[in-house]
């Protein structure tokens, strides 16, 4: 099983981004990270930390008001998939027809859009769901529509804003097992926002924390654990000792001292 | 019944007892009930013509408000044809002007700050107090009152429209600004089918205002003559003291406005069921 591997090319640096918006607020400040490719990148943090911010930065949905984005691959412009907190749904288009969206926006018809709809439905685990409509569907299977749609222009980065933090415990583990394997079998990055420490460890091999007021990277963690990761690692020593890691690092965040705001 | 819905032996408690037989009591009124007590209203207005010895040009007994519109059919219905002409093209353009101005304002908030006013002003002024100016400056008879009834009808569309197209989900027009979707993509694949329940909803209120603002307008018009719609044929009963023909063109006219209503109601139904069950329904 291939492991991300630390010393891979960066796909993005981010250099000193702040965001601070029209009422005052400082969203993000100075954030500095690089995101390698192949690289499955845990955003950790208390609410208010920037960590949508970064990850609505890094898609292009924001405009940063300092520092730069420096792409170092260039992406074609199908490479970045986005999976919002909610499953974001079209309700009145069945299953099918929101996983091609993303492709129908591109020009691309129905009938080519086919064979790549019915491959990422049937590894999300929704084959002959194709014709339900997103209220027949459970929490977690909209939400494996919604990583399917984020898949199916077949991106190099994936951005996940808390994808799985309004689903129940177990459909949240299945979700994070499935994810996992999509992302080992396709090989591309994923930026994920979360603010649950046991998610973070579990899915990712690098987990940034940030702290807020104002928002900032605070400190970085690898995480040391061999993939693939499955239920027998979700309960193993090593798990529970690399929360314990993660948490410290977080209650560090969350205590530090809001001091270093400037005027 | 079928075999389904044989009721299986299941012990229910005192209460959830009752609460079924309140709930296939309440099905069954629902549909009883208005028939009967429409029934005892219209022997009710007989007996009362009968008992007081009413004469039929104060209020006829209801039999003879269907004698008249038997007899009177041919003239009656072809003044109803006259005045659905006019309520459907009013509902059409009404239809036209509401969905096309809500979908200018969508285009620009500056657009819908400048015009929304104008709209607001056009609702709010009774229709009755602006035909006279209709009436001075449009020569063309039908024009005149499909303007009237426009003006009546088109307000709920675009105000409903207009509500309808802004209610898109936030994240959903992030989506297809990650997907680079183009201005007329945004409106054809989000803004307009998000809209369609709010749309449907100002059809619905527009259907019957534009059956009044039809009525409305031949009754400030005066209209008279050949070509005159049922307005006109109640005016007319209402001087020759003809009441069993005012009924019966005021049963008509309601009977459009209900027959309006259902048909729009079904079609809403219709076009909203597909969103959620018609995809299951097909494959089923």
């Amino acid at each position: 099983m291939p492991q991300p591997n630390s010393a891979a090319d960066p796909l993005l640096i981010l250099r000193g981004i702040g965001k601070t918006f029209s009422n005052g607020t400082t969203a993000l400040r100075d954030a500095t990270l690089t995101i390698r490719e192949g690289d499955f990148l845990s955003l950790l943090g208390p609410s208010g930390c920037g960590k949508s911010t970064a990850l609505r930065i890094i898609a292009g949905l924001l405009t940063p008001t300092s520092g730069v984005l420096d792409w170092r691959k260039t992406l074609g412009e199908d490479s970045v998939g986005f999976v919002f907190q909610e499953p974001t749904l079209l309700p009145w288009a069945n299953v099918f027809d929101n996983v091609w969206l993303p492709l129908r926006l591109r020009g691309v018809s129905r009938a080519k859009a086919e064979p790549a709809v019915r491959e990422l439905l049937e590894r999300v685990r929704l084959t002959g769901f194709e014709k339900a409509m997103p209220r027949e569907l459970s929490g977690g299977m909209k939400m494996r529509v919604s990583i399917a749609r984020g898949l199916v222009t077949k991106p190099r980065l994936l951005l996940m804003d808390e994808p799985f933090a309004a689903l129940d415990e177990i459909t949240r583990f299945r979700l994070n097992n499935d994810l996992l394997e999509l992302w080992q079998d396709e090989r591309f990055t994923v930026v994920f926002v979360t603010h649950s420490v046991f998610e973070s460890v579990f899915l990712s091999n690098r987990i940034v924390v940030m702290a807020a007021r104002p928002g900032r990277v605070f400190e970085e963690l690898a995480v040391d654990a061999p993939y693939p990761r499955d239920e027998a690692f979700r309960t193993s020593p090593d798990y529970a000792a690399l929360c314990r890691k993660a948490s410290d690092v977080l209650v560090g965040a969350i205590n530090a001292p809001a001091a270093e705001v400037r005027a | 019944m079928t075999a389904i819905e044989e009721p299986r032996a299941v012990v229910l408690d005192a209460e959830e007892a009752r609460r079924a037989r309140n709930a296939r009591l309440e099905k069954i009124g629902r549909w009883v009930l208005p028939v009967v007590i429409m029934l005892a209203a219209i022997w009710l207005w007989d007996r009362i013509c009968v008992w007081n010895e009413i004469p039929k040009y104060i209020l006829p007994r209801p039999g003879m408000v269907l004698d008249t519109l038997i007899a009177d059919a041919g003239l009656l219905f072809s003044s109803l044809l006259v005045t659905l002409r006019i309520t459907f093209l009013s509902l059409l353009l009404a239809v036209a002007g509401g969905v096309g101005l809500a979908i200018l304002f969508t285009q620009s908030k500056w657009v819908e700050m400048s015009l929304f006013p104008f709209a607001i002003v056009l609702q709010v002024t009774p229709i009755v107090a602006i035909f006279p100016l209709i009436n001075i400056y449009v020569d063309n008879q039908t024009a005149k009152l499909l303007l009237c009834s426009w003006i009546v009808a088109f307000f709920p569309i675009l105000s409903n429209t207009t509500l309808g197209l802004n209610s898109v989900d936030r994240n959903l027009i992030d989506l297809f600004r990650l997907n680079g979707a183009t201005r007329w993509q945004e409106l054809w694949h989000l803004r307009l089918p998000a809209a369609m329940p709010y749309f449907l909803g100002g059809l619905k209120i527009a259907g019957g205002l534009s059956l009044i603002g039809a009525v409305v307008a031949e009754f400030v018009a005066g209209a008279a003559g050949q070509s005159s719609g049922l307005a006109s044929r109640i005016i007319e009963a209402g001087y020759r003291l003809n009441a069993p023909r005012l009924f019966a063109a005021l049963f008509l006219i309601s009977l459009t406005g209900i027959l309006i209503f259902l048909v729009l109601s079904l079609v809403s139904h219709l076009i909203l069921r597909r969103w959620h069950e018609s995809a299951l329904g097909q494959e089923r």
